[in-house]
């Protein structure tokens, strides 16, 4: 019975495509498929709110650390991607000073900074993708949302992973403007679709960075979290550690906690 | 500093929330700062090294259901040479109760309107203390009710306001002073409540994709008085007037890719004759510069102001500011701005350099220098031609 239905599937796809194969899913239909897997897993977390630490350590060993709190906001809506607050409470010299960003897909993100010590909103450019993040090796592109639509994808090969687990390798190439990289690598998980490890190309095409993501957390029975993420310059020999407090998620936010004029009332 | 401390007594009472677990923060800072006039003067006051420190503070408590927040930032500066830049003030005392879609503030604040950088036409709120820096970006605490609505329509904020605070001056024997006495404790009102006149202010903004728009109307104290020179028994000094003005308020910035075009206008009645003035440019940014992580600015603004000699006098008439501002990007957030005002009918010039950079984790060196190329003695900095500073500042923060 279920090899005559799969007989019938395979005739029918004979008759409609010519002769090619069932297994005629290009590399970069079965990479976007991953992609996209990897998104649907993660709907519906609505929004949450976490606090981290971001220790930055330079080729000489010398470290400096940051604090931040990150508020997120899961927007569905198509073309748009989540929105976030970032408020710094350290280095002092900045407590104080938020980031709010209302991502979208292809088009320019909407980006205001909130200045304490003048009590002052500014929007600013949100054109600068690879620059780097406070001083760090994050670039702002690293920590926006992660989008399907932002890339292009194509599937490599399955590998070992992260000690014991399966991955999936795929290619992805940003779509939106102004990115640092020609390429990055993605090793997501097999069983929970997680991504593990990011290798980030430059536009020269050259290995810059890589990020590898762990102590992972799953959160309302779905969706899981990176409590650690180590990011490596090859290059410069610099590196970035983020550690994340517990999430918690679905706190009651909403689009009004997320707009500029408000950012004079975030402490 | 975030850290959890017991709530206060005070604020215990004040919120009657005794069991309430609630969370005070603090942030504390002292900044020793040297101001160096490499010019000397034949004025009273011949200092040339001038010291001063300012402590300043932020304590905030917020109740555990997070409704109501209680603010108090304190400023303590000391000056050695100048006495009306030794300050007790408090930039904000205020209660904020946080509703449904609105919030209202009670007490004193600082607020800031505006998109531009060279000037602030906009910006009315606060009374500025032009002792602590001539650039008029300190500002007082400014009493006032403020309720605030927020909507998809956009935001709008009401205030009303009285304790009008004088414009703070350098006194006449020291440094950056107007080139006669100036007597504050004879100002002049046009209101029979003088300081206690109420104000009131309404400001709309909303933004629009790439435009952030603000509509705003003031009716009060002017912020800017009139220095009105009078025959006085110990001579011709200088007497502050304070008219009740309407000013209304346009600011509007347009964001696209790497570049921000700003503009600002007002129109205002009650000085003498009515005026208005803007001041528009832009920003664009050069990210990565030869392909360091080193960001560079570019700015330029034109400042226009068609007011009259009935009204109180503004440099910022007719003037091209030009300026770049350079962040590195690096782990200490070194950033240097520097730029020049040009008056362009007369050609004198005001030239800025601001170099900033963290040091270590909880340390911030500064260094600002203030710069003015006189070319007419008709222009009103003509006065400040033997002034040019550098001003030196290491803030810690705790």
């Amino acid at each position: 019975m279920i090899i005559s239905r799969s007989l019938t599937g395979l005739l029918a796809t004979i008759v409609l495509f010519g002769a090619q194969p069932l297994s005629a899913e290009t590399a970069e239909e079965k990479g976007r498929a991953i992609a996209e897997e990897v998104d649907r897993r993660d709907l519906g977390w609505g929004d949450s709110q976490t606090s981290m630490t971001m220790t930055l350590t330079n080729k000489q060993g010398d470290s400096s650390e940051r604090s931040l709190r990150l508020t997120s906001l899961e927007t569905t809506a198509a073309g748009l991607g989540d929105k976030s607050l970032t408020i710094f409470d350290s280095p002092r010299d900045v407590e104080g000073t938020a980031f709010l960003s209302h991502t979208k897909i292809l088009e320019q993100d909407d980006q205001w900074l909130f200045l304490p010590a003048l009590k002052r909103v500014k929007r600013i450019s949100s054109a600068n993708k690879s620059g780097p993040f406070v001083g760090s090796e994050f670039a702002y592109e690293d920590l926006l949302s992660q989008e399907v639509d932002k890339y292009d994808y194509k599937y490599l090969e399955d590998k070992e992973c992260a000690g014991e687990l399966n991955c999936f390798v795929i290619e992805r190439y940003p779509r939106y403007e102004n990115s640092g990289y020609t390429k990055t690598i993605v090793w997501i998980d097999m069983d929970e679709y997680r991504p593990m490890k990011i290798e980030f190309y430059d536009r020269r095409d050259s290995l810059l960075k890589t990020l590898t993501l762990s102590s992972y957390e799953k959160y309302l029975d779905q969706y899981w979290r990176a409590h650690r993420q180590e990011m490596v310059n090859h290059q410069s020999g610099k590196a970035t550690v983020l550690e994340f407090q517990p999430y918690e998620f679905q706190v009651g936010l909403d689009d009004g906690d997320f707009v500029s004029s408000k950012l004079k009332r975030v402490r | 500093m975030r850290c959890r401390l017991p709530p206060l007594a005070l604020i215990g009472i004040l919120t009657n929330t005794g069991a309430d677990a609630g969370e005070w923060n603090t942030q504390f800072s002292i900044a020793p700062e040297l101001r160096v006039f490499p010019v000397s003067t034949d004025r009273t006051n011949e200092d040339t090294l001038s010291p001063s420190i300012t402590l300043s503070g932020e304590f905030y408590y917020d109740t555990d259901r997070g409704d109501d927040r209680f603010v108090i930032s304190p400023l303590l500066r000391l000056d050695a040479d100048d006495d009306n830049r030794t300050l007790v003030d408090l930039t904000e005392a205020h209660w904020l109760r946080f509703g449904d879609g609105w919030d209202f503030l009670a007490g004193m604040n600082k607020v800031f309107w505006g998109v531009t950088e060279s000037v602030h036409l906009v910006d009315i709120i606060n009374q500025s203390d032009f002792a602590a820096d001539i650039d008029g970006e300190d500002k007082l605490g400014q009493p006032m009710l403020n309720g605030t609505f927020y909507g998809d329509w956009g935001t709008l904020g009401i205030f009303a306001m009285t304790g009008f605070r004088e414009r703070v001056f350098p006194d006449e024997d020291a440094r950056l002073s107007a080139p006669l006495p100036l007597r504050e404790s004879a100002s002049e009102y046009d209101s029979g409540a003088e300081r206690l006149a109420p104000e009131f202010a309404i400001r709309y903004s909303q933004f629009f994709g790439e435009i952030d728009l603000g509509i705003s109307h003031f009716y009060g104290t002017s912020r800017e008085p009139r220095l009105i020179p009078t025959l006085r028994p110990s001579g011709i000094e200088l007497v502050p007037r304070y008219d009740t003005i309407n000013q209304t308020g346009l600011d509007v910035q347009l964001t696209r890719d790497a570049t921000l075009y700003k503009l600002e206008a007002i129109s205002r009645f009650g000085h003498g004759d009515w005026f208005a003035a803007f001041v528009g440019g832009f920003e664009h940014t050069l990210y990565q510069i030869f392909e360091s992580d080193a960001d560079l600015g570019l700015l330029a603004e034109y400042q226009f102001d068609d007011r009259d000699d009935t009204a109180p006098i503004t440099v910022a008439d007719n003037d091209l500011f030009l300026g770049t501002r350079l962040t590195l990007n690096d782990v200490q957030d070194t950033a240097l701005l520097a730029g020049t005002v040009i008056d362009t009918v007369n050609g004198s010039t005001r030239a800025i350099i601001e170099v900033e950079r963290r040091i270590g984790d909880d340390w911030k060196a500064e260094l600002e220098s203030r710069l003015f190329f006189i070319a007419n003695d008709d222009d009103p900095t003509q006065t400040l031609r033997d002034d040019d500073l550098i001003t030196l500042r290491l803030t810690r923060y705790f």
